[in-house]
């Protein structure tokens, strides 16, 4: 999945006849040519003009709104899956009960859906021409499709493994030992949860926290399908660079691609030293 | 013999505490994943099967679908030599900027796809970087076929890499050695030593690559433009299809999609447990 994996010792196996060179050559090219290449390409052009050019970019109104738009959804889509997801792990670490097998199959279903499917689905479930749409609709006044609760729910579906599986593990080795003592000198069951459970579960819980929201910043398949493509109202930043590069506004899309591969790596760079600080 | 039960405070929670926990996980899947699932297939097949085949069997979604194929295949192919070698580079050899390659073959994760899809026509489009080597090699790469397979590779890159590089890892040196000691050569020694212990690894690195190459969307549709019969692949003809409320053909596509992908990662996986479970490890 999305964890960085930390780098081990290079150790000399077997030898290849065309050598280390080889491969090593092999490897670095591709990496260049995919990767770096087009990174360094981006920046080049959406800095053009300086960093005021990029700013002016950013803070036009439908980018800022779209801007704004992510980060709000992005943001609560974490805390609800933090929650939700901490609680799945619990329930499927500590308790036996029947369906137990199927619910932790279903977690990885996101995993192998394709996000475009995803709003698909929720198009269908939700969409104001669906039976449930409609009575969500008319009856509460809610919308779904084409509004925040649609961004969120796609996110929300997407992000739904990284903090079950993040958490997982660590909860399977914990030692009983710590909460039976703490249960003997009388704690209570919510004690032991906040003062047992939680601690060593912070640091997965950050991490896998921090990984979902990174990937709901670039989500664009299932967003466009949910969230359409609406200024100032449902266009999020992804969409709103697609609506640049089609509209011939350079300058605009690059700003825009700039500050969400920033934020990306960011959020990486943070897990990666999560995960540092975590094995120390 | 009054044996010590051994407590789980956890259970302790009271019966109703625990059943409202189980019932709040199990309610929070079935209505965010299972709901949706559900209400896919329910629309895909309200016109009943027929017109799910009827919608299916159309030139352009069969071309679609060809065309998705076409370029996962290519992308599984490139990966599982290049994607190896990457693996490899990282774990085995050291040089300058090895940290920093490793921390950015996690990039295609958290990269949007648009992004992805932009980047590349920055460098191959008409007004792009290298555009004037492909105006006189005569290449297209944008709004083509091979723009799209380079936009595919680029989302797909850390599978392969991430799955082999533990395995690879955990297999260390000492049977190489012990082989290159027993007068192996290098290739021998690859293929009848290293090789079979990455399979599994391998395996499951090709089938999560194909899996997401099936499914990439907003990448080939910035590069390819996704044009009727020419640059349209699966994906992009649903997207097209909820457009024109195509509505039958776009559910039922999403759905082959859909289960096409969950059966390719759901069955390896499975295999791969047997696999394991069977050596007893």
């Amino acid at each position: 999945m999305m964890t960085t994996i930390a780098l081990p010792k290079a150790t000399k196996g077997l030898r290849i006849p065309w050598g280390r060179w080889g491969v090593r050559g092999v490897a670095l090219t591709y990496l260049t040519i995919l990767l770096i290449l087009p990174l360094l390409v981006i920046f080049r052009d959406g800095l053009r003009e300086g960093v005021t050019g990029l700013w002016q970019q950013i803070t036009a109104p439908a980018a800022w709104h779209a801007l704004k738009l992510t980060l709000w959804t992005a943001a609560v889509m974490t805390v609800i899956n933090s929650a939700m997801g901490l609680l799945t792990a619990l329930v499927l670490v500590r308790y036996d009960f029947p369906g137990k097998s199927w619910l932790n199959a279903v977690i990885d279903l996101p995993l192998a859906i394709p996000t475009l499917v995803t709003g698909v689905m929720l198009v269908v479930l939700y969409g104001p021409q669906q039976a449930l749409g409609a009575w969500l609709k008319e009856e509460w006044g809610w919308r779904i499709i084409f509004a925040p609760p649609g961004i969120i729910l796609a996110l929300l579906f997407i992000t739904f493994p990284f903090v079950v599986r993040t958490i997982q593990p660590v909860l399977m080795e914990m030692e009983r030992a710590q909460e039976d003592a703490a249960a003997t000198l009388g704690a209570s069951s919510w004690i032991i949860f906040r003062r047992v459970i939680l601690p060593p579960l912070a640091l997965p819980l950050t991490s896998g926290a921090l990984l979902s929201f990174a990937r709901a910043i670039g989500e664009f398949g299932a967003i466009v399908i949910v969230a359409g493509n609406i200024p100032m109202l449902s266009q999020t930043a992804a969409v709103y660079v697609l609506g640049q590069v089609e509209s011939d506004n350079r300058m605009g899309a690059s700003a825009m691609s700039i500050v969400m591969l920033t934020t990306a790596f960011t959020v990486i760079l943070l897990v990666d030293a999560l995960h540092r600080r975590g094995r120390e | 013999m009054t044996t010590m039960v051994r407590t789980r405070p956890i259970t302790r929670y009271h019966a109703w505490g625990r059943r409202l926990l189980i019932g709040v996980a199990v309610t929070y899947v079935a209505f965010l994943i299972l709901a949706p699932l559900t209400a896919l297939v329910a629309g895909a097949f309200q016109d009943g099967l027929g017109a799910v085949l009827n919608a299916l069997s159309q030139p352009d979604v069969r071309q679609a679908f060809w065309l998705t194929l076409i370029i996962a295949l290519i992308t599984v192919v490139v990966h599982a030599v290049c994607g190896t070698a990457v693996a490899w580079v990282l774990v085995r050899h050291r040089f300058p900027g090895r940290r920093l390659l490793n921390g950015l073959i996690d990039m295609p994760f958290a990269v949007s796809a648009v992004v992805v899809g932009y980047m590349l026509l920055l460098l191959f489009g008409r007004q792009g970087l290298l555009a004037p080597i492909l105006t006189r090699l005569d290449i297209q790469v944008a709004f083509a076929l091979p723009g799209m397979i380079l936009a595919t590779l680029f989302v797909t890159l850390p599978f392969m890499t991430r799955e082999l590089m533990p395995v690879l890892e955990a297999f260390g040196t000492q049977q190489e050695k012990a082989a290159a000691t027993l007068g192996a050569s290098g290739w021998q020694t690859f293929w009848r030593v290293t090789f079979p212990a990455l399979r599994w690894g391998f395996i499951y690195g090709l089938t999560l690559t194909f899996a997401r190459a099936l499914g990439e969307f907003g990448a080939v549709l910035v590069i390819g433009g996704g044009v009727q019969g020419r640059t349209e692949t699966a994906t992009l003809f649903i997207y097209r299809a909820l457009d024109e409320r195509m509505v039958v053909g776009a559910y039922s596509a999403a759905v082959v999609l859909g289960l096409f992908s969950l059966l390719l990662v759901m069955g390896t996986d499975l295999l791969r447990r047997r696999e394991t479970a069977g050596r007893g490890r």
